[in-house]
């Protein structure tokens, strides 16, 4: 795609960086000058420092969170996208398995954690609780894409004699794709939080998985530079997957109207 | 194939067609009206009046409420008939050789064909050497231009088209004229061209028919005496202005018997 030539692009990479830093140093400074003790307030050379030194407990515990972030959010691509498309086929199953989705995603995952953490055994509860909420950004943009078609494109196939296949191939799923992958990034985001709170409610239960319990359980100890370095790895998953969902909206042909 | 009273066979038949749709609007009540082969048929009216239906109709998008469509039997296979909407309705996802493609991939052509018979359209209206363009990257006038190349990709019998230029500067659409009448002695389709405009109608058809206010019926009809070529020689004579003239005051008087 071409657009007008912008001096700004370096601009707007640049600032963040440096207003960034800028934080980090004065993090840095101030927790120097006043002496604040770390069990109160690390500062990020300290968090690094424990982050390079923790790696043995942190690794792992950042792979287990991640594994059930992207297993979450596949079955919530997968179950989002068949049952969206299901509705755009009839209206009556629409009618009446669309508010289940709704209750589903208005009430609060970390009120439905606990139940599931009887029913289940912990990773399976954590991996349910994330799909939960991952699920249904990706129904709902799902299902609006595919009733974004636009009507002239409509008779246009109709007039052609197009086969249900080539209007699900060449009509629907181009038509949804930029509404579904904006979906996408909304569950990305989600699936983490939705495993990180799973992890937190799961508490004692998922002893030795997750980085949430790495956080709960440096809690419980006052090791607040682990705590930290824990944190400072969810946030840095967090951007990476949106990052990395924002990109394959970048790779769609043409212009597909953003939603 | 009934031979009517000038003695070119009908391609569509319109009998007493009426048109009702869901929500109590009848947009046609009593419409009587022939396309005849190798016609270039302008259809007048008032907005609202009912002209997209009766194209829709020719088109066998829509069935009639009461009345008869008869649709020469040539028509009735996929690709016959070409429709140019008043917006070009291009797939934002593909380039431009693509979208004239569309109806040979629809119907199955091989790709290797497909693409040199689209190419060969997008050359013939004009547009060689955007074959890799995208739709957003074209002005208003060329979009439109693709439009009409997909419409003719399978080199239809009849053509219609809905205000297909009305979205145009004046300068634009002119030159759309001119180079339709070229394609239409090249190719030999057969047109039912509904438009606003009595100049364009003037310029363009062989007989125009001026619609009531809805229910749409046909009220006027009024044959074209111009030479052949028609040009701007013709735009600018005392016969062109004069023939407008008439037109208008028909197309006057039909919007204003109910308003
Ligand atoms: N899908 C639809 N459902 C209900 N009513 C419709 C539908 N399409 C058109 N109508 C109504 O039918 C009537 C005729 O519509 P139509 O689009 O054929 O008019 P038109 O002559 O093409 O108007 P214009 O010149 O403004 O394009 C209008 O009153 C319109 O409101
Ligand atoms: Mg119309």
């Amino acid at each position: 795609m071409s657009v007008p030539a912008s001096r700004g692009a370096p601009l707007r990479l640049l600032t963040p960086l440096l207003t960034g830093f800028a934080a980090l140093a004065l993090w840095e400074l101030a927790v120097r000058w006043l002496a604040i003790p770390p069990y109160i307030l690390p500062g990020p050379v300290q968090v690094l420092q424990t982050l390079w030194s923790d790696q043995a407990i942190l690794a792992p515990a950042l792979g287990v969170t991640l594994w059930t972030t992207l297993e979450a959010l596949a079955l919530a691509v997968v179950g989002g996208v068949l049952l969206a498309l299901l509705f755009s086929r009839s209206r009556l199953l629409s009618a009446a398995l669309y508010p289940f989705a709704v209750v589903l995603q208005v009430t609060p995952v970390i009120a439905i954690a606990p139940l599931l953490l009887v029913w289940l055994e912990p990773g399976s509860a954590v991996l349910v609780c994330a799909f939960l909420v991952a699920f249904f950004p990706v129904l709902s943009n799902t299902a609006a894409g595919l009733q974004a078609i636009d009507p002239g494109l409509d008779e246009l196939f109709r007039l052609y004699g197009a086969s249900r296949w080539q209007r699900l191939v060449r009509l629907e799923a181009p038509t949804a794709a930029p509404h579904f992958l904006a979906g996408l990034r909304i569950a990305g985001g989600l699936a983490l939080i939705g495993a990180i709170v799973a992890e937190i409610a799961a508490g004692a239960a998922g002893q030795g998985s997750g980085l949430a319990w790495r956080i709960v359980e440096a809690g419980y100890r006052l090791n607040i530079p682990r705590m930290f370095a824990a944190l400072l790895l969810i946030s840095v998953s967090g951007v990476l997957i949106h990052a990395g969902l924002s990109l394959l909206s970048r790779l769609l042909p043409g212009r597909g109207a953003p939603p | 194939m009934k031979q009517n009273a000038e003695g070119r066979a009908a391609l569509v038949r319109m009998r007493d067609v009426a048109l009702a749709w869901g929500n109590g609007v009848t947009a046609l009540d009593g419409l009587t009206l022939d396309v005849r082969a190798g016609e270039f048929l302008a259809i007048l009216g008032p907005s609202g009046c009912g002209k997209s239906t009766a194209l829709r109709l020719m088109a066998g998008l829509l069935a009639p409420t009461r009345g008869q469509v008869r649709r020469d039997g040539g028509l009735t296979a996929a690709g016959r008939v070409g429709f140019v909407f008043q917006d070009p309705t291009l797939t934002p996802w593909s380039r431009a050789l693509a979208n004239v493609r569309l109806p040979l991939d629809l119907a199955g052509v091989a790709r290797a064909e497909a693409n040199e018979r689209a190419a060969a359209m997008l050359a013939l209206v004009g547009l060689a050497g955007f074959e890799r363009a995208w739709p957003h990257e074209l002005s208003g006038g060329m979009r439109m231009r693709v439009s009409i190349a997909r419409a003719l990709a399978t080199h239809p019998d009849l053509l219609l088209m809905d205000e297909p230029f009305a979205a145009l500067d004046e300068f634009t659409r002119a030159r759309l004229n001119d180079d339709l009448l070229a394609l239409r002695d090249q190719l030999g389709f057969t047109v039912a061209f509904v438009t606003h405009s009595s100049w364009e109608s003037v310029y363009l058809a062989d007989r125009i028919v001026i619609m009531s206010a809805r229910p749409g019926r046909v009220l006027d009809e009024i044959g074209v005496t111009a030479p052949p070529g028609r040009g701007a020689a013709f735009r600018a004579s005392p016969a062109y202005a004069s023939q407008c003239a008439a037109v208008l005051a028909l197309a006057a008087a039909a919007s204003g018997a109910v308003a």
